[in-house]
């Protein structure tokens, strides 16, 4: 059942769209990518990382700032800004990674849809072009997604 | 992993793209390549050469003709990829359900 609730797929030549159906309020779902508490939870990628730094000033204009770590010494940050927010509806924001020079930046909106009892996700991401959408999901395969894949496969 | 690094790079450039978008109709020779793009034909051959070093296409030799079309393994690895990519999206987003299915018991029980 989990497998099918996401969609991924690229859009053009800079963005990247992802849809995905919660079984919560939009108020939690918003909530759950805002408060920094929460994002430390799930946002974390392969296993065994986490992520001890997290500041998430969920205001226009507010910081954004995810530090990982493998807690043996490796680890990579990302930095941000939030542009707009409507709580429980919608959030604007650029993000970049540090790897640790900047990643051009990452335009992304999500937005959260109440449907039935749950909530659906959009993430639209906008990239500055072709090419650095194309570093960006390769940037991602470098740190350990692969690790995640074989989690997953596990699982499954 | 190098092997998609090689196929990220040459996907990088817009004339690679539309090439390949071209092959996806079918087998073309560089003359009909060259066509659509205000470029020589040597130009053109040099990113069908990126593109066949990258194993995103194949060439075989025609008389003087060396027509190209997509290798499809090479295009199944890059669809794969995102694949991976997905996977690690959703390997979060489990783990968000999970957080949120606790919040949600937590309130209920405290109803």
């Amino acid at each position: 059942m989990t497998m099918t609730k996401m969609t991924l797929k690229t859009e053009g030549d800079k963005h990247i769209v992802v849809t995905r159906r919660f079984e919560a309020s939009p108020e939690e779902v918003y909530r759950a990518h805002t408060e920094p508490s929460i994002i430390q939870k799930w946002l974390l990628g392969p296993d065994g990382w986490t992520m001890p730094v997290c500041v998430s000033e969920a205001r226009s204009g507010g910081k954004i700032r995810y530090e990982w770590s493998d807690g043996k010494g490796k680890g990579f940050y990302l930095t941000g800004e939030y542009l707009a927010l409507e709580p429980f509806r919608r959030i604007v924001h650029v993000e970049r990674m540090h790897l640790p020079d900047p990643t051009p930046d990452n335009h992304v909106e999500t937005t959260f849809e109440q449907d039935g009892s749950g909530t659906l996700m959009t993430m639209r991401m906008t990239l500055p072009d072709a090419n650095t959408r194309a570093a960006m999901l390769a940037t991602g395969m470098e740190h350990g997604m692969e690790a995640s894949y074989v989690r997953l496969e596990a699982i499954l | 992993m190098q092997g998609l690094d090689v196929a990220f790079s040459a996907l990088s450039d817009q004339t690679r793209r539309a090439i390949l978008s071209r092959l996806a109709a079918g087998e073309a020779t560089v003359m009909e390549l060259a066509q659509p793009f205000a470029m020589s034909q040597p130009a053109i051959s040099r990113h069908l050469r990126v593109l066949e070093e990258a194993g995103l296409i194949l060439r075989r030799v025609d008389g003087a003709k060396r027509p190209c079309r997509l290798a499809p393994d090479g295009i199944t690895a890059i669809d794969q990829w995102l694949g991976v990519f997905r996977k690690a999206l959703e390997a979060n987003y489990a783990r968000l359900d999970k957080v949120l299915a606790t919040k949600t018991v937590q309130r209920k029980g405290k109803q």
